[in-house]
């Protein structure tokens, strides 16, 4: 008698946290999301009447081709992974910097002075140096902004960060309107940079991404071996216990955010003068914003990042891929793409959580 | 033979896990009809659980309860009032905005007005039956701690409970509102109502219960009439093995000034006086207790001196060493970093261990470098010298730990306060502040903790114990620092003082005292 009223009482599903995970079931989980996330891609391929395992297969192709295509998807990669660097300083620190996108465009605007208006004036190596420390300050001065006013008066930095984005985008349609206009253009654009002011390829693609793989190795090891990187893990898990500690919260807080900001200032400056030539609205092109689903997935480790933003460079080249060859509109390709970062992101939770079935079924994934 | 009395609940096979926690295990417990029953176990051997599955919070996975002979369910609250059972939780349910009356008739069926004249002539008649003092229209945020207590006792009362269950109700209470609390029990126990009352104070067991039933880590151990057990018998059967009740106080001659507190006074986040005017002197080699309710400034004292916490007035000078010499050194204002470089060599344990003394996600290595890190010159951490220390840790104060990389939080309680503690200690401190340093340790780590004390004493440092146990620092202290409302109301010698005499100390400022210390 009482056991059925157990059973009436415990709910269908229960969630419990994991103490533990072993590496081998955590990727079980990963690889049955990325297969589940593909099986519901399918389905919305299907339903448009289109083969999906040729799209799939098209993707690919678009992503590892032709050496073109495989310089096309690294170009895409090295802003995605040296933002979400840049982004995972400031995450370690629980400091919510979702700015990126405006601090990308300040680097961009940082760069472009030189650029534009110097190219002519100094040798290429002390311009493009000059370019790339002016991206750096640009993007860093504007982190650092959130991070003395959170430091100052505890303002709310994921609002902040937010609205220095608009600001920074408004800031870039004035130049483009007024002062940086091209000469003798009718539309409302910025010039192309002169060859002086474009950075060299080495093997095909711009030196960036050598720039990209250096800063993996520093971050990781900035955040692993240095006292910097210690005080950011200390100030992330708990204020008291950093000043506890005598650290210096505020201190950490600015540094941290100046680095943050610098970083994806440097990414703006390789997409201005790697990529792009010029400097539009669409410079940062979300990139900011991705590159937050990048460090999270990798959960703020920079090796997983290099992993996790190159997967989402060649998603994003494989459906550009087959909105062309398979004739599938733009939105849809976006909708698959959005389909497998949810599933990804959403496998986290079965990594972190299991389900208790009632009547005591343990299932540790979906 | 007497004859066989019906119980008024019986607990048969209880089982009841919380993943892969067992906290009750095939638990049987019996109460009489109007009789005290002492539960009894350590922290964590499942004591609330099994309550909270007679009270109806949760649902057991196995076994029966009867209540006066009858099987019953238990699946909410509402059931086990219906069942003529009650419980009174440690964390009170009030609500602040409502007078005493109003939250004893909140939840109530009945009409939709409420005649308040009445309503509070019944509460005040029903306080006066049992001899509960309390005004009925008294708001909540306007009570002590004992009186929101007693507004949860006649709450359960009024609904019409003979069965009542109190969890840890001394916890928070000085030693006057336990004898009057007590007194109270007996009333209601002389009235015929049943109560179990969950404690893990052996003296009170002994004081107030009737029988005792023991729990050990959520195993049911037995039940014994309270007048053939005594204190030693009692923490047998919790702990399971013969340990030692007495603590040490060693006797250290050569006393010296260590930390001079001077007029300390500071404010609250709201603006109240949370230090007012506290002058006191530790010495080296002695234990400092300090006695008060909880929120009488214990914890802005430690903070400030500790340079966590700003003051507003008066100075804290502590020893530190300059050119060779022992001076005594201002550190009022400085912040933490800033005291080390002073030369001073101060420990503080705070309350919130994890929380501020500890980084719960990191491993034992980073925890322990957490005040020596910016030691070493360069950029880098040096995590070789946190490492042999925690290894050294691990084996001297016995810690229980999977290894050196396992993060802290997954200690036990314990064994997170050795860690914490143990890297205090490390860094030889002239004085060594501990707040509730055994708050949630079982038997054997405490008495750990207070050997620990005692080596760092003999050490020749000052050591600071705040203290919520009075017991405890009447055995451990050389001297006692009464605190009450942020002020201090004396200090007086363990050895000529009573329990009692504490009590009344923490509750007021004796006048003669206050202007002593002016």
């Amino acid at each position: 008698m009482s056991s059925i009223k157990t059973e009436q009482q415990v709910p269908l599903v229960r969630m419990v946290k994991r103490d533990t995970i072993t590496q081998k079931k955590t990727w079980t989980i990963r690889a049955v999301a990325f297969v589940c996330a593909l099986l519901t891609g399918a389905l919305l391929i299907l339903f448009l009447g289109k083969n999906p395992v040729q799209a799939y297969m098209d993707m690919i192709q678009g992503a590892f081709g032709s050496s073109v295509l495989r310089q096309e998807t690294i170009k895409v990669a090295i802003p995605l992974l040296i933002t979400a660097i840049g982004i995972s300083f400031a995450f370690k620190m629980k400091f919510w910097n979702i700015g990126a996108e405006g601090q990308i465009l300040l680097g961009a605007i940082g760069a472009g002075y030189w650029g534009f208006f110097w190219a002519d004036r100094l040798p290429k190596v002390i311009l493009i140096i000059v370019m790339m420390l002016s991206a750096i300050l640009m993007g860093g001065l504007y982190g650092l902004l959130p991070a003395l006013c959170k430091a100052k008066w505890g303002t709310n930095e994921t609002l902040f960060t937010l609205m220095l984005n608009y600001i920074a985008l408004y800031m870039i349609k004035y130049l483009q309107n007024g002062p940086w206009k091209a000469p003798r253009s009718s539309f409302p654009k910025m010039a192309m940079l002169q060859p002086e002011a474009r950075l060299t390829k080495i093997l095909g693609v711009h030196w960036g991404w050598i720039a990209a793989l250096l800063l993996v190795i520093l971050a990781w090891i900035y955040f692993n071996k240095t006292k910097q990187g210690y005080e950011i893990s200390v100030v992330g898990e708990s204020n008291n216990t950093a000043r506890y500690a005598g650290i210096n919260v505020g201190k950490v807080f600015r540094r941290t955010m100046f680095l943050s900001g610098a970083l994806a200032g440097l990414a703006g400056f390789l997409q201005v003068a790697g990529c792009d030539f010029t400097i539009t609205e669409t410079t940062a092109g979300g990139v900011g914003f991705t590159a937050i689903t990048v460090a999270w997935l990798a959960h703020m480790n920079p090796y997983g990042m290099l992993g996790v933003a190159f997967f989402i460079a060649i998603l994003e080249r494989g459906c550009n891929q087959i909105e062309t060859t398979m004739a599938i509109p733009a939105s849809v390709s976006s909708l698959l793409i959005g389909i497998i970062l949810f599933f990804m992101l959403g496998c986290e939770f079965f990594i972190n959580y299991r389900l208790i079935f009632r009547g005591g079924k343990e299932v540790s994934h979906a | 033979m007497e004859r066989k009395e019906k119980n008024a609940v019986e607990m048969q096979g209880i089982t009841k896990t919380f993943g892969k926690v067992i906290a009750n295990k095939d638990v049987n417990l019996e109460l009489r009809n109007g009789e005290i029953l002492a539960l009894l176990g350590e922290n964590g051997s499942g004591k609330t659980t099994i309550m909270n599955m007679l009270s109806g919070i949760y649902y057991p996975d196995s076994g029966s309860i009867r209540v006066q002979g009858k099987e019953v369910s238990i699946r909410s609250p509402k059931d086990a009032f219906d069942h003529g059972i009650g419980m009174i939780h440690q964390h009170f349910k009030l609500v602040d905005v409502l007078s005493a009356a109003e939250n004893i008739v909140l939840g109530r069926k009945g009409a939709v007005t409420v005649d308040r004249k009445e309503l509070n002539r019944q509460v005040k008649e029903l306080g006066e039956k049992y001899g509960f003092d309390i005004d009925p229209a008294k708001k909540v945020y306007n009570m002590s701690v004992s009186e929101k207590q007693t507004v949860e006792i006649l709450k359960v009362l009024f609904r019409g409970a003979d069965i009542l269950i109190l969890d840890e109700p001394t916890a928070v209470l000085t030693p006057q509102e336990v004898d009057k609390l007590f007194a109270v029990l007996r009333n209601m126990k002389a009235d015929g109502k049943s109560i179990i009352i969950i404690t893990h104070k052996l003296h009170e067991v002994l004081a107030i219960s009737d029988r005792v039933s023991i729990l050990r880590k959520g195993e049911y151990i037995g039940t014994i009439n309270t007048k053939e057990a005594d204190q030693q018998k009692l923490t047998e059967m919790m702990v399971g093995h013969v340990v030692s009740l007495k603590i040490d106080r060693p006797m250290v001659e050569d006393k010296k000034e260590r930390l001079k507190v001077i007029d300390l006074t500071c404010v609250s986040e709201d603006g109240v006086k949370a230090l007012e005017r506290v002058s006191f002197s530790a010495y080296g080699g002695e234990i400092l207790g300090v006695a008060g309710i909880a929120g009488s400034g214990q914890k802005e004292l430690c903070e400030v001196i500790a340079g966590l916490y700003p003051a507003i007035g008066g100075s804290v000078l502590c020893s530190g060493t300059k050119e060779g010499h022992e001076v005594m050194e201002r550190i009022i204002g400085l912040k933490p970093d800033e005291i080390v470089k002073k030369g001073i060599s101060m420990a503080f344990v705070p309350e919130d261990r994890l929380g501020m003394g500890l980084v719960a996600s990191m491993d034992m290595v980073d925890n322990v470098m957490l005040r020596s890190y910016k030691n070493k010159k360069g950029l880098f951490v040096d995590r070789k010298a946190p490492q042999e220390l925690s290894e050294k840790l691990i084996e001297d104060l016995e810690i229980v730990t999977p290894g050196v990389n396992t993060p802290v939080r997954r200690l036990s309680g314990g064994n997170v306060q050795k860690v914490l503690l143990g890297r205090e200690i490390a860094c030889n401190p002239s004085v060594l502040l501990v707040a509730y340093p055994v708050r949630g340790l079982d038997i054997n780590s405490s008495y750990k903790i207070y050997d620990l004390l005692n080596e760092q004493k003999k050490k020749g440092v000052a050591v600071i114990f705040i203290g919520e146990d009075l017991d405890v620092l009447l055995e451990i202290s050389d001297r006692i620092m009464v605190m009450c409302g942020g002020r201090v109301s004396g200090i007086v010698d363990p050895e000529k003082v009573t329990k009692e005499e504490i009590g009344l100390m923490m509750i007021q400022v004796k006048k003669d005292d206050e202007e002593a210390s002016v």
